[in-house]
């Protein structure tokens, strides 16, 4: 079996939302391991969401402990998290979230930029994604010139551009039709076969059956744990 | 799959050391640099308008400064030819009396100003004065055959030129031996050189006043514009031409007495000296000197017949002037400067609060704190800068065409651009400031939830 890449123990998380203490993880231990294509389910209000940000590296947990590979980020500050996430995390969103005055290249380059890679080697490997991607015709167009299926395969090549340990994708299908919705899941499912870690959250059912392992949470906590 | 589905048979591989850009961040920085530019490209309209408050803080400040400069160094000068060692004495004549002789009596000779008792009296009693220069001014037509100047003919002593630093061009200034025999020699200015001697040459010719003739031996080089401070005493209807003669000379010819025909009635008057320059041997000893002047001469004149200058109090005076001006636009610089920085911050958050999900991808996507702040503080410094260099630019052009159409003398000092700028850079950063830390401090999942 391969090596577990994240793993939460026993994480609790709690914030204020106005008056009311709202209690949005309470304990949940997960394991996901390398090439593991799982997706994340649920109600809203189930957690999904503050279990993504956490997985993600964007909120730390009140309680409990996140590994990411052998590291524990759960108490790093806020420059170290950075750090993680520009390295080691790749986001794809619902709405691409592409930054709308830069150029497809530039898009992709910008984990690397705040990586200091030099100029050229970025250039390079953004390029090269593109490619891979389909959009080596679009490289300097913005993305508003592009389709929503488009667009979303520039966020892809973004989060694949520093070869993350886990790549962590939220609804990524929300905005598109179904036939770019489709191809995105086929990505999707290629990169799973060249071994890479996804983890998705969504609440659709079809999107889930791609996956090969579902977690479905209620109310903070780990309801359900199905691998197929 | 269908045609338009990638073909993903490899991933770039993070390298096991991953390369880094070398030197101080310059890629970074090149590339905020960069990235700030496509910002605020993209809101054209809004970043000029944004600049323009900096751009005429920076201008006018340049500007005015430029104006005040040029004014109080055209003041500075006239005050400099006059001789910052000098005391000048001249006579005027008495306000009250004129309105005396006016209904009285017509023929009455009218008695006034500095007389060669008062020139004895400074020479003699006051330490510290080195040399003494009396003059006569007489204002009469000078000729050449038929050429004509209304000219001021001034008589004086040889030494008259250098007390006054002016200088002559050509031919020489009459000597002392000249002026003891009472020799009928002159020296012309440059301005009335060209009216009466077009063609010949002047040194050596003669030129008539009244019945007399006069043998030209020098000519004084140009002084420019009758120096306001001079023209501003007593000598309003100052001649533009001068001609210098031996104050003795003077003396024969004219007597002690002026006729003057004006307007149909005559007037006479007496004046022994129009003109006294005091030179004191050190400048720090003016003042005393000139307040013991002072003293005397109220002692021996009832009426206040003569009027003393003193071109070191004045240049003090003018140095005073020039400070409160300084002052005065330095808040004006100040306040304008401090108007288009809040103009600039008013933006910059708006702006902050426009991109709070592009704030929010940069930071899920690696980028520190201190990434944004930087992001954001070279965006509002560059567009402060902009409109700095913009202002320095307008700010030099300015002056330049006041110059040239309004015919004011300015003087763009170099300290006076490189201080606009850098101060509208840093308007750029103090301002700058608080927009950039509350673009860092944002929450990254509320920035990516923000519409």
């Amino acid at each position: 079996m391969s090596p577990p890449i994240v793993q939460l123990l026993d994480v609790h998380k709690t914030y204020q939302k106005g008056p009311v203490t709202v209690q949005a993880l309470r304990g949940v231990s997960l394991t996901f391991n390398e090439g593991e294509y799982v997706s994340i389910m649920g109600p809203s209000g189930c957690g999904k969401s503050t279990m993504l940000n956490l997985l993600g590296c964007l909120d730390r947990p009140t309680s409990g402990q996140y590994l990411l590979g052998p590291d524990d980020v759960s108490q790093m500050d806020d420059d170290a998290l950075s750090a993680v996430r520009g390295a080691r995390l790749g986001f794809i969103f619902q709405s691409y979230n592409l930054i709308q005055q830069l150029t497809v290249v530039e898009n992709i380059e910008i984990p690397l930029y705040y990586q200091d890679w030099p100029e050229a080697e970025c250039r390079e490997v953004a390029v090269e994604l593109a490619r891979l991607v389909g959009l080596e015709d679009r490289l300097d167009h913005k993305p508003f010139e592009l389709s929503g299926g488009q667009q979303q395969r520039v966020a892809i090549a973004r989060a694949l551009v520093n070869d993350p340990l886990v790549i962590l994708a939220d609804e990524p299908t929300g905005n598109l039709d179904s036939t770019s919705g489709a191809e995105i899941l086929e990505v999707f499912d290629e990169l799973n076969a060249l071994g890479k870690t996804l983890i998705l959250v969504t609440h659709d059912d079809d999107v889930a059956r791609h996956s090969h392992r579902t977690i479905r949470l209620r109310d903070g906590r780990l309801e359900s744990d199905t691998r197929r | 799959m269908t045609a338009a589905t990638p073909r993903l048979s490899r991933l770039p591989r993070r390298p096991a050391v991953p390369p880094r850009a070398s030197g101080f961040r310059l890629t970074r920085l090149r590339r905020t640099v960069r990235l700030g530019i496509k910002s605020l490209w993209l809101h054209r309209l809004r970043s000029m308008l944004t600049a323009l408050g900096i751009v005429f803080g920076v201008c006018s400040v340049i500007a005015m400064l430029a104006i005040g400069e040029g004014a109080s160094h055209e003041a500075q000068e006239q005050i400099k030819n006059l001789g910052s060692q000098n005391i000048i004495l001249r006579s005027v004549k008495p306000s009250e009396e004129r309105k005396v002789t006016d209904k009285a009596n017509q023929s009455y000779v009218l008695e006034y100003g500095l007389t060669t008792a008062d020139l004895k009296r400074i020479k003699e009693t006051i330490p510290g004065v080195t040399v003494v220069v009396p003059a006569r001014v007489m204002r009469e037509y000078v000729w050449n055959i038929s050429r004509q100047v209304d000219c001021d003919i001034i008589g004086t002593v040889p030494w008259y030129p250098s007390m006054r630093n002016h200088r002559v061009a050509g031919g020489r200034f009459f000597t002392e031996a000249e002026m003891d025999e009472r020799a009928s020699v002159c020296v012309i200015g440059a301005e009335m050189l060209e009216k009466l001697f077009p063609l010949e040459p002047a040194i050596g010719n003669h030129v008539r006043v009244g019945n007399n003739y006069y043998r030209v031996i020098g000519v004084m080089e140009t002084r420019g514009k009758a120096t306001k401070v001079e023209e501003t005493e007593n000598v309003k209807s100052s001649a533009p031409n001068r001609m210098f003669i031996p104050l003795e000379t003077a003396r024969i010819r004219y007597g002690e007495v002026l006729g003057k025909q004006r307007q149909g009635t005559f007037e006479a008057e007496r004046v022994a000296l129009h003109e006294v320059t005091v030179k004191v041997a050190t400048p720090d000893q003016v003042i005393p000197v000139a307040d013991a002047i002072k003293n005397v001469m109220e002692r021996n004149h009832k009426k206040k017949d003569y009027d003393m200058v003193v071109p070191l109090e004045l240049l003090k005076r003018a140095e005073r002037t020039k400070q409160i001006f300084n002052i005065v636009l330095g808040s004006i610089a100040a306040i304008s400067l401090l108007v288009g920085g809040i103009g600039i911050m008013n933006i910059m958050l708006a702006s902050v609060t426009e991109r709070t999900r592009e704030i929010g991808i940069r930071r899920a996507l690696g980028a520190r704190r201190r990434d944004i702040i930087v992001q954001f503080l070279i965006e509002t410094v560059m567009l402060a800068g902009a409109g700095g260099l913009l202002g320095v630019a307008l700010g030099v052009a300015i002056p330049h065409f006041v110059s040239r159409f309004a015919g004011m003398v300015t003087i763009v000092t170099f300290w006076s651009p490189i201080v606009a700028f850098s101060i509208s850079a840093l308007v750029g950063v103090i301002f700058g400031i608080y927009p950039a830390i509350r673009a860092a401090q944002m929450d990254p999942v509320e920035a990516l939830r923000h519409e």
